[in-house]
C-alpha cells in the first residue's frame, strides 16, 4: 500500500539543486570564524561542474566494484531521497515501515563505498573503512531509536506520516523529549556526514580520516557523483532534522521555504561547531555516538510516561 | 674528563686531542653519557698518513650520489683510514669534551650501552664503510655511497643504492597490519617514509626512513671555506637560515680570533629569536589545524607570516638569509628600521597571545593534547633528546642556557621546562618559549648596542680567507629546534678538512619513534607536528 504523492516531487527537486548549498554555506561559515573572506557559497557547483569535466583515473589493482561504488551509493542516496518528507508536507513514496528502507538505502550507499574503498587495497583505505563500519555501527542505534519512539507517539509507521504528525501539540506535550531527540539526531548527522567534531572533512592528514580517506582514489565523474552523493547525505538527514523541529500541516508556500531556510540554518550551525572545536580522539568517537543512544533512552524513559 | 676541554664557539689543536684505544674510547663516552653529558657530535674523518685530516675530492665529488660505485679517485677520503671523534657536551662544567679514536675497518658499537650513538653510528658505517660490531639495527641513513672504497653492508659497487629500499622492521601475527606512509605525503611537507606496525588503530612499532633529501652537503663543505660556504650553511635547513649561519660564523670566528662587535651580537640574538618566534607559532597553529581547531590554525598562519616579514625588516629576506656572517651581521639597523621594528612587533605579539591563548582555552583541543604521544623523562634522557622536545620531557637542557655565546652571555632566556612529556608539553613548552623570547627581544630592542656591526678585517669581507691549520673547532647553537652542533677540523693548509654538521633533528627522529609507541595511529600527525623535525636538516 504505496502511497504516491506528487507534491512530493518538488522536495525532490529543492534537494537535487540545493543540496551542494548546504557545503557552500558550511565552508563559508569557517571562513567567517577564521577571519578569512572564504570561497564563494557556490564553490561547490563549480567543483562539482569541474570533477564532471575531467577523466578518471583508475588503479590497475581496481575491480568494477570500484567503478559501481559511486554510482550505486548515487542511486542509493536519490532513492532515499524519495521517501523523505520535508517540511511537512508528504513525501514522493510513502508506505509503512519506509523509514527502515530510508536507512538501509543510507546503508547500502555506505556499503558500497566501503567495497570500492577495500576493492583498491590500498592500506589507507582499508583503514578508513574499517573505521567507517566502526562508527557506522554505533550511528544506527539512535536513528532507529528515534524513529521507533515518533512512530509510537505519532501513530504512524511511515517517513512521512510520523513528520506529519509532529507538531506544537507534541512539542507541548513532549518538549524535552523531542528536545533530547533533536538533539541526538543532530549528532549523527555530524557523524553521519563526516563533520567535526567525530571527522575533518578539510584535513590532509590521511591517518586520521575517517570517511575522505576512503575516497582518496575516485577521480573526476567518480569522485563528483560521491561528493554531490555526500551533499544529499546531508540534505536528507538534515531533513529530518528539520523535520522534528518545524511544525506539520503547514501549507506548502510557507512550509518548503521554511524548511529550506531551516537546513541553511542547520549548516551555518554545523560551521559554528567546526569553528569552535576541536575533533575528538579516535576512541572517543564511539563515546559521542553512544552519548546520542543514551539521549534517546533517556527520551524513551520520558516518552513511556 | 680526560678528553681535550673545549667551550663552546672555541677550538682545539688537533694534536692535543686524545687518540685513546677503541675500549678506551668506548668507555669514555658511555661513562660520560651516563654521567649526564650530552653526545653533540659523533663523526669519523679520514686521516692523512701524517695524522692531520685527508682533504677529500672537494665540492666536485658531490655529484656521485648514489648511483656510481665508489671510484677511489672521487670518494671523499680515498683509501685513508678514518679517525672517530666524539663531542661531549658537559652541561654543568660549561662546555665540551673532545675524544678520538683509531678504530680500524669495525669496532665494537657503542650504541647497546649509549642509545644516543643509535643515529651517529648507522651514519659513521653509511659515510665511511666502517662496521660498528653489534650495533643492533644497523641500516643505512641516507642511502649513499660510502665516500671511501669499500660497504658496510657488503654491497657490490656496482649497485644501484635507492633511497628506503630496505628491510624494515616486522611485527609478525595474522593480527598485525602494515601501514605505509610517504615519501610523498598529502600536505606540502618533505619526503620521508614512515613504516607503521599496527594492531587496529594501535602502533606497535613507527620506523622512520629518511635520505630522500641527500645532497651531499658536509662534503660539498670540505675544502672550505670557499664564497658558496655561508650560502650551504643558510640552505642546510631552510627554517633554521640563523640557526646554522650562526653556528657557522660562530666557529669561523673561534678559529680565526675575529670578535663580532656588541652590536652584530645583539642583531643576531634578535635574529635568532624571530625565527624561533616564527617557528613556534607556525608549529602552534599547525597543531592547532590537526585537531580540526580553525581559530587559533587561521590565525596563528599569519601571525608566523607576521613575524617573517619582521625578520625581511631587518636583512630583506624573510628567512634570514644574508644576513650572519663571520665578524658580523651584513645588515645595521638604522633608527627608523629599529623605531619601525618595534612598532610593529608589539601589535603582533599582542594578536599572537589571543590568538594561542584559545588553545588553552578549549576543552577539546586539551583533551586532544593531554597524553598523546608521551615521551617519558627517561626515554628522552637516554636518547639524548634536545630542544623543546626534551624540554618537554622535563629534560632541562638549553643551549642558550647551558653554553652561552654571543649575547646570551649578557642576557639570558629562562629554560621553559614542562615534565609531562605529551604533545601537550610539547605545544606548552612552545608557548612558554614565545613568550619568553618576546621578552628577550623587547631588552634587546630596548638597549641595542651602539657601534659597527661588522668587525674590521678580512673575514667579513672575503670569506675565503684560510683558517688556521690543524685545528678542531666546535660550535653550539640553540636553533627553534634544539641544539645545532657544528664541528670542523682544519687540514694543513688551513681549509675545512673535514665539517660536520649536526641538526637537532637528528637527535630528535627517534623520539618522534618512541613517541608513536602504542599510541593510536590516527594521532601520528598530532606528535610528527608537534616534534616538526627536519628531513633536510636531518638528511644533508
Amino acid at each position: 500500500m504505496v502511497t504516491v504523492n506528487f507534491a512530493g516531487l518538488v522536495p525532490i527537486a529543492l534537494a537535487l539543486v540545493m543540496a551542494p548549498l548546504l557545503q557552500g554555506v558550511i565552508n563559508r561559515t569557517k571562513a567567517f570564524f577564521a577571519g578569512r573572506q572564504g570561497a564563494p557559497v557556490w564553490q561547490p557547483y563549480f567543483d562539482l561542474a569541474r570533477l564532471l569535466g575531467k577523466g578518471a583515473v583508475y588503479s590497475r589493482t581496481t575491480t568494477w566494484v570500484f567503478v559501481a561504488g559511486p554510482v550505486v551509493g548515487l542511486a542509493s542516496i536519490l532513492a532515499a531521497l524519495t521517501l523523505m518528507p520535508l517540511g511537512g508536507v508528504g513525501a514522493f513514496l510513502a508506505f509503512s515501515g519506509d523509514l527502515v528502507l530510508m536507512l538501509y538505502l543510507l546503508g547500502l550507499m555506505r556499503f558500497v563505498t566501503v567495497l570500492a574503498a577495500l576493492d583498491t587495497g590500498s592500506s589507507f583505505e582499508g583503514m578508513g573503512a574499517s573505521r567507517e563500519v566502526t562508527f557506522a555501527a554505533l550511528a544506527e542505534p539512535p536513528v532507529f531509536l528515534t524513529l521507533a519512539i515518533l512512530a509510537q507517539k505519532t501513530g504512524a509507521l511511515s517517513l512521512s506520516g510520523i513528520l506529519a504528525g509532529i507538531g506544537p501539540t507534541l512539542w507541548v506535550t513532549a518538549g524535552p523529549m523531542l528536545a533530547l531527540l533533536t538533539t541526538a539526531l543532530f549528532l549523527v548527522f555530524l557523524a553521519e556526514n563526516a563533520r567535526i567534531p567525530v571527522d575533518d572533512p578539510t584535513t590532509h592528514l590521511e591517518l586520521t580520516m575517517i570517511h575522505e580517506v576512503m575516497v582518496l582514489d575516485h577521480s573526476g565523474p567518480d569522485f563528483a557523483m560521491i561528493l554531490y552523493g555526500a551533499s544529499l547525505k546531508l540534505w536528507l538527514l538534515g531533513s529530518l532534522v528539520v523535520g522534528l523541529i518545524l511544525p506539520a500541516g503547514l501549507p506548502w508556500f510557507v512550509a518548503w521555504p521554511a524548511a529550506v531556510g531551516a537546513l541553511i540554518l542547520l549548516a551555518i550551525l554545523t560551521g559554528v561547531v567546526e569553528s569552535t572545536m576541536a575533533r575528538l580522539r579516535m576512541h572517543k568517537v564511539p563515546q559521542f555516538l553512544i552519548g546520542a543512544l543514551i539521549m534517546t533512552l533517556l527520551a524513551l524513559v520520558l516518552g513511556a510516561r | 674528563m680526560i678528553g681535550a676541554r673545549v667551550i663552546n664557539g672555541g677550538t682545539v689543536p688537533v694534536r692535543d686531542i686524545p687518540v685513546l684505544g677503541m675500549e678506551a674510547f668506548r668507555a669514555a663516552v658511555i661513562e660520560a653519557v651516563r654521567d649526564g653529558a650530552g653526545l653533540a657530535a659523533y663523526f669519523g674523518y679520514p686521516l692523512a698518513p701524517d695524522g692531520a685530516v685527508a682533504p677529500p675530492g672537494g665540492g666536485a665529488a658531490v655529484a656521485g650520489g648514489r648511483t656510481g660505485g665508489a671510484p677511489a679517485g672521487s670518494a671523499g677520503g680515498g683509501t685513508h683510514p678514518v679517525r672517530l671523534v666524539a663531542v661531549l657536551t658537559w652541561p654543568m662544567a660549561g662546555g665540551c669534551e673532545v675524544v678520538a679514536t683509531d678504530p680500524g675497518e669495525s669496532f665494537p658499537a657503542l650504541t647497546p650501552d649509549c642509545p644516543p650513538a643509535h643515529w651517529f653510528e648507522r651514519e659513521i658505517a653509511e659515510q665511511w664503510a666502517l662496521r660498528p660490531e653489534g650495533h643492533p639495527w644497523l641500516k643505512p641513513i641516507r642511502y649513499h655511497r660510502a665516500w671511501r672504497p669499500g660497504d658496510a653492508w657488503g654491497r657490490p659497487p656496482g649497485t644501484e643504492i635507492l633511497p628506503c629500499v630496505t628491510d624494515f622492521f616486522r611485527v609478525e601475527g595474522d593480527e598485525i597490519h602494515e601501514v605505509a606512509v610517504g615519501p610523498v605525503h598529502a600536505g606540502v611537507i618533505e619526503p620521508g617514509h614512515f613504516r607503521f606496525q599496527c594492531h587496529g588503530e594501535q602502533v606497535f612499532h613507527l620506523e622512520i626512513a629518511l635520505g630522500y633529501q641527500h645532497r651531499g652537503v658536509e662534503r660539498a663543505l670540505a675544502g672550505g671555506p670557499d664564497p658558496r660556504t655561508p650560502h650551504l650553511m643558510e640552505t642546510l635547513a631552510g627554517d633554521t637560515t640563523i640557526g646554522h649561519s650562526l653556528a657557522y660564523a660562530h666557529l669561523v670566528e673561534g678559529m680565526t680570533g675575529v670578535k663580532a662587535p656588541a652590536r652584530a651580537l645583539a642583531i643576531r640574538a634578535l635574529a635568532l629569536e624571530l625565527e624561533r618566534l616564527a617557528n613556534h607559532v607556525g608549529d602552534l597553529g599547525a597543531l592547532a589545524n590537526d585537531v580540526g581547531f580553525l581559530p587559533t590554525a587561521s590565525y596563528c598562519g599569519r601571525l608566523r607570516g607576521d613575524f617573517l616579514n619582521l625578520s625581511a625588516l631587518v636583512c630583506g629576506s624573510r628567512f634570514g638569509r644574508g644576513l650572519v656572517r663571520p665578524g658580523g651581521v651584513r645588515f645595521d639597523l638604522d633608527p627608523a628600521r629599529l623605531e619601525s621594528l618595534k612598532n610593529r612587533f608589539e601589535p603582533v605579539a599582542r594578536d599572537v597571545e589571543s590568538a594561542v591563548t584559545l588553545l588553552w582555552r578549549s576543552s577539546s583541543v586539551l583533551a586532544r593534547f593531554e597524553e598523546t604521544g608521551r615521551v617519558p623523562r627517561e626515554t628522552a634522557l637516554a636518547l639524548g633528546l634536545v630542544g623543546p622536545a626534551a624540554r618537554a620531557s622535563g629534560v632541562e637542557r638549553d643551549v642558550r642556557m647551558d653554553f652561552p655565546t654571543g649575547f646570551y652571555r649578557f642576557l639570558q632566556v629562562p629554560v621553559a621546562l614542562l615534565p609531562s612529556g605529551d604533545v601537550f608539553a610539547r605545544a606548552f613548552v612552545r608557548w612558554l618559549e614565545i613568550q619568553r623570547s618576546e621578552a628577550f627581544i623587547r631588552q634587546v630592542l630596548a638597549g641595542l648596542p651602539e657601534g659597527p656591526c661588522q668587525a674590521d678585517g678580512p673575514v667579513v669581507a672575503g670569506s675565503e680567507v684560510p683558517l688556521p691549520p690543524h685545528l678542531l673547532g666546535v660550535s653550539l647553537v640553540e636553533g627553534w629546534r634544539g641544539e645545532i652542533c657544528h664541528v670542523a677540523v682544519t687540514d694543513g693548509a688551513g681549509r675545512f678538512g673535514w665539517y660536520k654538521v649536526v641538526d637537532p633533528s637528528f637527535h630528535n627522529w627517534m623520539g618522534l619513534a618512541m613517541a608513536l609507541r602504542d599510541q593510536p595511529i590516527s594521532d601520528f600527525p598530532l606528535c610528527n607536528k608537534s616534534f616538526n623535525l627536519s628531513y633536510c636538516g636531518h638528511d644533508l
